[in-house]
């Protein structure tokens, strides 16, 4: 199995999965030429994160990526929830597969932005007219992690075209013959 | 736990009479078929055995047989050696939008050395236009490679047609039958091709031996040089376990092809047929009759493919997905993007290859478990409350 027994048993057992009708803030990330989209809702009271819930499109990592958030977030303090990070996430779970630690990145986003669009939303006290906030042109490069904007295999944070490999078909760098993954280089001339 | 296998795909199981057939090669006829003495020469006898015996299964002579290690190695072997052969001649190659990875990527490195290359579009089925072939034709091109049969989406592609438009352009035509031989008729003949590449583990034998056919008289570097094997076109010691199974399985395919059909393809009709009354939003992927008979291939709205795919595992099912999620590059299927799928559709996208031994209560099974699982799934994904919530309004 290419994941380990904890994402397997929240891939199966997700948590808070749903939707928070009157969702004091609801984050929106990803979309499908990445592969995955999640939305956060929360439900916030003295500053604590009292519910959560989500709903996720994606892979098993996807979703237990989102299962593991929402179950760490719950009981939070906002701060406390920021600080939630792709990292921890990914730790909790026992490891992701490097191809799959961009979506604890993209669960980790989903929660930060449903947490700024209530903190957006107590600014202007628009509670009648919920808005989400999506960042839907956003994936991410597995090397680095960074944000890759729209379907574009250029990784701004490293400054690098990507291409799959011929060989593995993992994205490496383009201009560099040799692949990190498998070590493969390119039949020169 | 019940178990069902349908990723025929993947691989096929080894047939047992194959297993039998290999054994003696991996135990006591361990010599080098290279050796003159006799221990050496029975191997020798035993691959050329072999090689009669592949192509017999389609239609051509046994010294137009050259056994590689995989199905991609043929794909390379064909595309590298017949374009370098016939680099004075021209430079430009011609492939299908929807080819395997390994034809797609030898001619996006023969684009790097110098070679240009175009890429023939497919329709919605996934079915390439002899037309479009001929028009890309030009004077200058020297090789066109057009796959057989579709793994991912089943259609089988018209190249007796196309074979027949690109006569006398004196143009080399390779396809690409990994997923077709030992599983539908092919005659090299009849199809008017001039290589073709197949694999064992496609056809009930074993994994790491595959052959390219490349016609009499047609001229190809060698893709490993050294000593003579394979008549010095592709030297290193041959796996003679692994040939012998090759031999054996196409053996078996001549013939069990037209039982094996009769029996799959009702079988695989019915679950093409009842899936899309089980699940709604389904649509299914390839031509809807001229494809594989084993193969049947669906879009499932609002789901992804990888976590479809570990939920029937879960339950004992085998399936494929062409989702990005599923490839370790996390890029969606190039073959349902040149079919004009959307993204969110193709991340939908499952694959049910049936095996000679699947049964009727497999299908009922598969039947029973998925609808569930999609319920499921659907329940989670903001796609499907999108697709709700507009509905309602």
């Amino acid at each position: 199995m290419i994941y380990s027994e904890k994402v397997m048993e929240h891939f199966q057992n997700p948590r808070n999965v749903g939707v928070i009708k009157d969702a004091d803030g609801i984050g929106q990330v990803g979309n499908p030429v990445c592969g995955d989209m999640m939305t956060f809702y929360i439900k916030v009271k003295d500053d604590r994160l009292e519910d959560v819930k989500f709903q996720t499109f994606g892979c098993g990592a996807a979703i237990a990526v989102s299962s593991m958030i929402s179950e760490m977030a719950i009981g939070k303090t906002i701060a406390e929830a920021m600080k939630i990070s792709n990292k921890s996430v990914a730790q909790e779970l026992g490891g992701l597969p490097k191809n799959k630690l961009h979506c604890s990145n993209l669960g980790a986003d989903a929660l930060h932005k449903a947490i700024e669009n209530y903190k957006e939303r107590q600014k202007a006290k628009e509670r009648d007219k919920p808005k989400k906030s999506v960042d839907k042109e956003k994936c991410y490069c597995p090397y680095c992690e960074g944000p890759i904007e729209g379907a574009e295999e250029f990784c701004e944070i490293c400054q690098i075209e990507l291409e799959e490999c011929p060989e593995c078909g993992k994205l490496k760098n383009k201009t560099i013959d040799e692949c990190p993954h498998c070590g493969a280089t390119r039949m020169r001339v | 736990m019940r178990k069902v296998y349908l990723d025929h795909i993947a691989s096929t199981s080894v047939h047992p009479q194959v297993v039998e057939a290999m054994l003696p090669y991996l135990r006591n006829n361990f010599g080098n078929p290279q050796s003159l003495h006799s221990i050496g020469q029975e191997a020798q006898l035993a691959i050329q055995e072999a090689r009669e015996k592949v192509a017999g299964l389609i239609n051509a002579h046994p010294e137009e047989i050259y056994f590689t290690s995989c199905g991609s190695e043929s794909n390379n072997f064909a595309l590298k050696g017949l374009a370098s052969a016939q680099r004075t001649r021209g430079n430009h190659i011609v492939i299908s939008a929807i080819e395997h990875q390994s034809v797609l990527h030898s001619a996006k490195s023969l684009e790097k050395m110098g070679y240009t290359l175009t890429l023939v579009p497919v329709d919605k089925w996934g079915m390439v236009d002899p037309e479009e072939v001929k028009k890309a034709v030009k004077k200058e091109t020297i090789l066109i490679s057009i796959m057989l049969a579709n793994g991912e989406v089943g259609t089988i592609e018209p190249i007796a047609e196309i074979a027949q438009i690109c006569q006398g352009q004196d143009v080399l035509f390779h396809t690409d039958a990994v997923d077709a031989v030992g599983n539908i008729p092919v005659d090299v003949k009849e199809l008017g091709v001039h290589a073709l590449s197949l694999a064992a583990n496609q056809f009930y034998g074993p994994k790491g031996v595959a052959a390219l056919y490349i016609k009499k008289g047609v001229r190809i570097l060698p893709f490993i040089d050294g000593g003579i094997q394979e008549n010095g076109r592709r030297a290193g010691t041959e796996n003679v376990p692994g040939i012998v199974g090759i031999g054996k399985a196409a053996e078996i395919a001549s013939a069990e092809l037209e039982r094996r059909i009769e029996r799959v393809k009702p079988l695989r009709n019915k679950l093409i047929g009842h899936l899309p009354k089980e699940v709604d939003h389904v649509t299914l992927t390839g031509h809807p009759e001229k494809r594989l008979p084993f193969h049947a291939s669906f879009c499932i709205q609002f789901v992804e493919g990888e976590a479809m795919l570990l939920n029937l595992d879960m339950q004992g099912i085998s399936v494929s997905s062409g989702s990005a999620c599923t490839s370790r590059a996390l890029k969606a299927s190039h073959v349902l993007l040149a079919m004009g799928i959307d993204h969110a559709t193709a991340q939908g996208s499952i694959v049910f290859s049936l095996v000679e031994d699947s049964t009727s209560e497999d299908i009922d099974y598969v039947l029973e478990i998925f609808p569930p699982i999609i319920e499921r799934l659907r329940k989670m994904s903001p796609l499907y409350t999108q697709y709700l919530e507009e509905r309602q309004k």
